[in-house]
C-alpha cells in the first residue's frame, strides 16, 4: 500500500429533482469537483477535491447544492480524532509539512467571549449617538512628554507624524501576490472612502496604487520584496514584519506559481521564483539592530512617516514590546494566535503563539509602568471579529485594531481556509486571472465600506451605553469590562474584574 | 464591606462656591447656608468646604489637615514627618461635637516646611516634594489620611450633611477670599471620612458633581505619571489631572478645560486654523485625560476658582455676580441664600471654563 485512501472531509449533496444540469457549479469550481455526465446526462462530483468554499452552493440558480460533513469517519475516540488520523495518514503518504491557511481554528479559548462590556444606569446617563456628537477619530504615533512654547507663548505644534483614523480600524497586511490585484484595490479604494488604512504586506505596491498612497501602510518584512525608495514615501506609513500571529517565528514563502506578470515585478523577482522571506530579518538579530532599520526607514522617509513594528503575540511580548517602545517606533502592532494566513505550517499556526487578548493586557499595562505608554501607539489584531472585539480591545487600552480576516470576509472569502492553493473560487487569493475578475473591485470596496460602517455604528452605540462619547476616554477603560468564567489568574492578567464584583 | 478605595462608588452631589476678586476675606457661613436648599442633593454621607486664604500666620508653611483612626497611627506619621519636614505648629483641628457628626477620627493640623537639606538631595522643588510625601503616607501608613496639604488654604470635610459638617468645623470662624463646598450623595455607605470632598492636592482642591465614564481611563493615564489613585473617585482623578496638567505640565487653565472637557473635532473645524492647531495638539497629545460622562467641577487654587461642565452639560451648574464677588452652584437656589441680590445669573456652556481670579496684587 503506497497511498492510504482517505476518505472526504465533505459530501457533495444534489438535488437531482433541482438540478437542471446548467453546468454553472461546473465551471464555478476552481477545483473541479463537478463534472457533466453526457452518458446519464447528469452532474457528477469529484468530493475528494472539495474543500466546502460554497462558491457553487451560491451559485446554483436553483439551490440544488448542499455540501455537508461527510459522515464516513473512523472509530470515534477523544484522543485520536479524525482529523489527527487523518493528518498522520497524510504525512504517511508524503513525508512533508502539513499546510493551512487563515487563523488558527481550534477549540482554544477566545476571551473576547469571555468578558462583557458596562452600560450606564441611573447614576450617569447612557448617551444616544443618533442625538449626540459622538467621537471615533484616532491618531496614532507617538505623542510628547511635554509641550513647549514659542516666544509668544504659543504651544509648538509641530508633532511626531500621526495616523489620522477616522475608525479605529485598519486593514492588516495582505501581500498583493498572496491576495487578487482585484482584492488589493478593493481594500485600497474602501480605505480611502473610509477614511483609514490598508496595508500592502511584504509584496510591494502595485503601481496602480501609488495614487491610494495617502491611505497605504507599506510594510517591509524579511524578504525585502519590492522595497524601493519610491516604495516606502508612497505611503502614509512604514511597517517593519518582525512577526506574524499565524506564524510566529517562520518566514513566508510564496510558490513560484503566484509569482507571475504584475506580481513579479511588483516584488522585484523573476517570474516564476519562488518568494522566500527567511524567518529573521538578516538585519535585525537584536533590538538594537531593530533601532537601525527603523531610523534607516525614517532617514529614507525624511522622518515624515511613522514606523510600525509588527511582532506576533508570543510569551515574553510584554518586554518585547517595551523594547520596541524604546527603539524609536511609533507604533506597536501586536498580531495575535488566531490572526489568519495565506499559508502556514498547521502545527505553527495551531501551535505557537498567545492570545491577542492577553498579550494586549500585558503589553498594555507593561508599558504604563514603564512610563512609556505615550512613546507608542498599540495596534492588535489576530482575530478581531465584530464591533464588540474593537470596543474591547479599546478597552483593554488598544489605540487601534487590524483586521484582515473579516475584511477578506466582506469580500466574499468562506473560511474554507486552503488559500495556499491558489484556486480561490471567491477570486481573493488567487492570481488566476479567471478567478481574480470574478471579484468586482467596485463591489468589493462597496461591501468592505458597508461592514466598517456598519461596525462604527455598532462601537458608537456601545459608546453611548456606557456614557461615554469620545474614543479616547474609552481608551485603556478597562473598568468597563467584566470577565465571566475566568481564573482569578486570567482576570489579573487581563487588569478585569468579574462579573458581579 | 468594602471602605472607598478598594471599590469605586459612584456618587451625585451639590456644589457651590464663592469668590471675591478683590480678595477680601469671608467667614464661611454664607457658604455654608448655602448647601441648605441643596439638602436633598446629599444623603448624608460626606459634605466638606475648602477655604483659601483662611492661615494668613502661616501662608508660607504647608497645612497638612490629618485624619488619624488612632493614636498609634497618628505616632507614626508624626515620627514620618518630624523626618522629613520642619514641623512649625502641630494643633488639634478645633470641632464643635454635635449629635449630627459621629464616628470623629482625630483630627490634627501641622504647618510644616520640608527639610530643605533633603530637598537639595532630591534634586525636585518643594510642591513635589510635598506631592510625593503625602501620596506615601496615604499609601502606606494605615490609619493616617492627609486630606489637605496646600499653603494658606485648607479643606475640611466629614461624613454627615454638608451644613452640619460646616457648623462642626466652626467655619464661620474662619475667614477666605474663596471657598467651595460639597455635598455627597454616594450609591452606598462606605461611612468613611476620607472618602468625602473637597479632594485636594497642594493648593489644588476640588468639588465635583457627577460621574465620569472615563474614569479607568484617566486614572491609569494619571497613575502613569506617579499619582496614585487610592480612594477610586472621580474627584481624586480629576484633581491629579488638573496638579499634572496646571504645575507638572504648565498649561493654562483655559489649555486645561479644552483638554479635559475638549471641543468636539466638528467644533474645532470651525476654528481659526491657528486656534483649531492649538486645539487639536492639545486633544491629541492628552488625549487620555478627556473627560467624559457628566460632571461639574470647581476647582480651587491659590488666587482663583474655574468652574467646569463636561462637554455636552450634563450636571446643573450656575453662576452668579454682585459687585467683586462671584457665585457658583449647582442650583440658582444656593446662590441667592449667598447674595439675595445677585445678578447676571447664567448657565455656563459645556466645556465653557469659567475662570474666576482675585485681582493681581492684592493676594501678597
Amino acid at each position: 500500500m503506497n497511498n492510504m485512501y482517505i476518505s472526504p472531509d465533505y459530501e457533495v449533496i444534489r438535488n437531482m429533482s433541482r438540478c437542471i444540469t446548467c453546468r454553472v457549479c461546473e465551471r464555478q469550481c476552481a477545483n473541479e469537483v463537478h463534472s457533466f455526465d453526457p452518458d446519464g446526462n447528469v452532474m457528477i462530483s469529484d468530493e475528494s477535491k472539495c474543500v466546502n468554499c460554497k462558491r457553487c452552493v451560491s451559485l446554483c440558480p436553483t439551490h440544488a447544492l448542499k455540501i455537508v460533513k461527510n459522515e464516513d469517519t473512523l472509530r470515534e475516540n477523544a484522543n485520536w480524532q479524525d482529523a489527527t488520523i487523518k493528518e498522520i495518514y497524510k504525512q504517511a503518504n508524503s513525508g512533508g509539512v502539513l499546510l493551512s491557511s487563515m487563523g488558527n481554528p481550534k477549540p482554544l479559548p477566545v476571551y473576547w467571549d469571555k468578558i462583557l462590556i458596562n452600560a450606564s444606569q441611573v447614576t450617569n446617563p447612557p448617551i444616544d449617538p443618533l442625538r449626540e456628537p459622538m467621537e471615533t477619530r484616532v491618531f496614532l504615533g507617538k505623542k510628547p512628554d511635554h509641550i513647549e512654547r514659542d516666544e509668544n507663548g504659543k504651544i509648538k505644534t509641530d508633532l511626531a507624524p500621526q495616523l489620522e483614523l477616522s475608525v479605529p480600524i485598519m486593514f492588516s497586511a495582505m501581500s498583493y501576490g498572496s491576495i487578487s490585484y482585484n482584492a488589493h484595490k478593493s481594500l485600497a479604494t474602501a480605505a480611502k472612502e473610509l477614511g483609514i488604512y490598508y496595508n500592502t504586506g511584504e509584496g510591494g505596491l502595485h503601481e496602480d496604487f501609488y495614487v491610494y498612497g495617502e491611505n497605504t501602510i507599506v510594510q517591509v518584512a524579511s524578504g525585502r520584496f519590492g522595497v524601493h525608495e519610491d516604495y516606502l514615501n508612497a505611503g502614509a506609513a512604514i511597517e517593519i514584519k518582525m512577526g506574524q500571529g499565524a506564524k510566529p517565528g517562520i518566514g513566508g514563502h510564496l510558490p513560484g506559481a503566484k509569482i507571475v506578470g504584475d506580481v513579479s515585478k511588483t516584488r522585484m523577482i523573476p517570474e516564476g521564483s519562488d518568494a522566500i522571506s527567511p524567518a529573521p530579518h538578516h538585519d535585525i538579530y537584536s533590538i538594537e539592530d531593530l533601532r537601525q532599520l527603523v531610523f534607516s526607514l525614517k532617514e529614507a522617509s525624511q522622518y515624515k512617516k511613522p514606523v510600525i513594528v509588527k511582532v506576533a503575540a508570543v510569551h515574553n511580548i510584554a518586554a518585547i514590546a517595551s523594547g520596541i517602545a524604546r527603539s524609536g517606533a511609533d507604533i506597536i502592532a501586536i498580531d495575535g494566535f488566531r490572526g489568519g494566513t495565506g499559508a502556514a505550517p498547521t502545527r505553527i499556526r495551531d501551535n505557537v503563539g498567545i492570545p491577542i487578548e492577553l498579550a494586549l493586557a500585558s503589553v498594555d499595562q507593561r508599558l504604563r509602568e514603564e512610563g512609556i505608554r505615550n512613546n507608542v501607539s498599540l495596534v492588535v489584531g489576530g482575530s478581531i471579529r465584530s464591533a464588540a472585539d474593537v470596543v474591547k480591545a479599546i478597552a483593554l487600552g488598544a489605540d487601534a485594531c487590524y483586521i484582515a480576516t473579516a475584511a477578506v470576509l466582506a469580500l466574499g472569502c468562506h473560511l474554507c481556509r486552503t488559500c495556499q492553493t491558489g484556486k480561490c473560487n471567491w477570486g481573493i487569493a488567487t492570481q488566476r486571472p479567471e478567478l481574480v475578475k470574478r471579484l468586482n473591485p467596485e463591489i468589493g470596496s462597496q461591501r468592505l465600506v458597508n461592514l466598517i460602517t456598519a461596525w462604527k455604528h455598532e462601537i458608537k452605540e456601545l459608546m453611548g451605553g456606557m456614557g461615554i462619547n469620545s474614543i479616547e476616554a474609552l481608551r485603556g477603560n478597562r473598568l468597563m469590562l467584566r470577565g465571566v468564567g475566568l481564573t482569578g489568574k486570567e482576570l489579573e492578567i487581563l487588569g478585569i474584574s468579574h462579573a458581579g464584583e | 464591606m468594602k471602605k472607598e478605595g478598594q471599590i469605586r462608588i459612584p456618587s451625585g452631589c451639590a456644589i457651590s462656591a464663592m469668590i471675591s476678586k478683590e480678595g477680601t476675606r469671608m467667614s464661611g457661613e454664607k457658604i455654608i447656608e448655602s448647601m441648605i436648599p441643596m439638602h436633598d442633593r446629599s444623603n448624608g454621607l460626606g459634605g466638606g468646604f475648602a477655604a483659601y486664604g483662611i492661615y494668613p500666620k502661616f501662608k508660607d508653611l504647608y497645612a497638612f489637615h490629618i485624619f488619624f483612626d488612632d493614636k498609634v497611627a497618628k505616632e507614626e506619621c508624626e515620627k514620618f514627618l518630624k523626618d522629613r519636614f520642619e514641623v512649625v505648629l502641630s494643633e488639634v483641628i478645633p470641632i464643635h461635637k454635635i449629635p449630627e457628626i459621629t464616628d470623629v477620627p482625630l483630627i490634627y493640623r501641622y504647618f510644616v516646611a520640608p527639610l530643605q537639606s533633603v530637598l537639595a538631595r532630591l534634586q525636585i522643588d518643594e510642591n513635589e516634594y510635598v506631592a510625593r510625601n503625602v501620596m506615601t503616607i496615604n499609601t502606606h501608613l494605615d490609619g493616617t489620611y492627609v486630606f489637605s496639604c496646600g499653603k494658606n488654604m485648607g479643606t475640611f470635610k466629614a461624613v454627615g450633611f454638608p451644613e452640619d459638617v460646616g457648623r462642626f468645623y466652626k467655619l464661620d470662624e474662619y475667614e477666605g477670599y474663596a471657598w467651595t463646598a460639597h455635598g455627597r450623595y454616594p450609591t452606598n455607605t462606605p461611612g468613611w471620612w476620607g472618602g468625602a470632598h473637597p479632594f485636594a492636592l497642594l493648593d489644588y482642591s476640588v468639588v465635583h458633581n457627577g460621574e465620569i465614564s472615563s474614569y479607568d481611563a484617566n486614572s491609569r493615564v494619571v497613575e502613569m505619571y506617579g499619582y496614585k489613585c487610592n480612594l477610586q473617585t472621580d474627584t481624586e482623578v480629576i484633581t491629579y489631572i488638573a496638579d499634572y496638567l496646571l504645575r507638572k505640565q504648565g498649561v493654562t487653565l483655559e489649555e486645561m478645560a479644552s483638554i479635559v472637557s475638549a471641543p468636539f473635532w466638528s467644533t474645532i473645524e470651525k476654528k481659526s486654523p491657528k486656534e483649531a492647531e492649538q486645539l487639536s495638539y492639545l486633544r491629541k497629545v492628552y488625549s487620555g485625560m478627556l473627560i467624559t460622562g457628566p460632571f461639574s467641577i470647581i476647582l480651587g487654587f491659590t488666587g482663583g476658582i474655574m468652574a467646569l461642565n463636561d462637554r455636552l452639560k450634563l450636571r446643573s451648574m450656575v453662576v452668579g455676580e454682585k459687585d467683586d464677588k462671584v457665585y457658583i452652584a449647582s442650583e440658582e437656589a444656593a446662590i441667592r441664600v449667598m447674595e439675595p441680590e445677585a445678578q447676571n445669573i447664567w448657565s455656563p456652556r459645556g466645556g465653557e471654563p469659567v475662570i474666576v481670579k482675585v485681582k493681581e496684587g492684592v493676594l501678597t
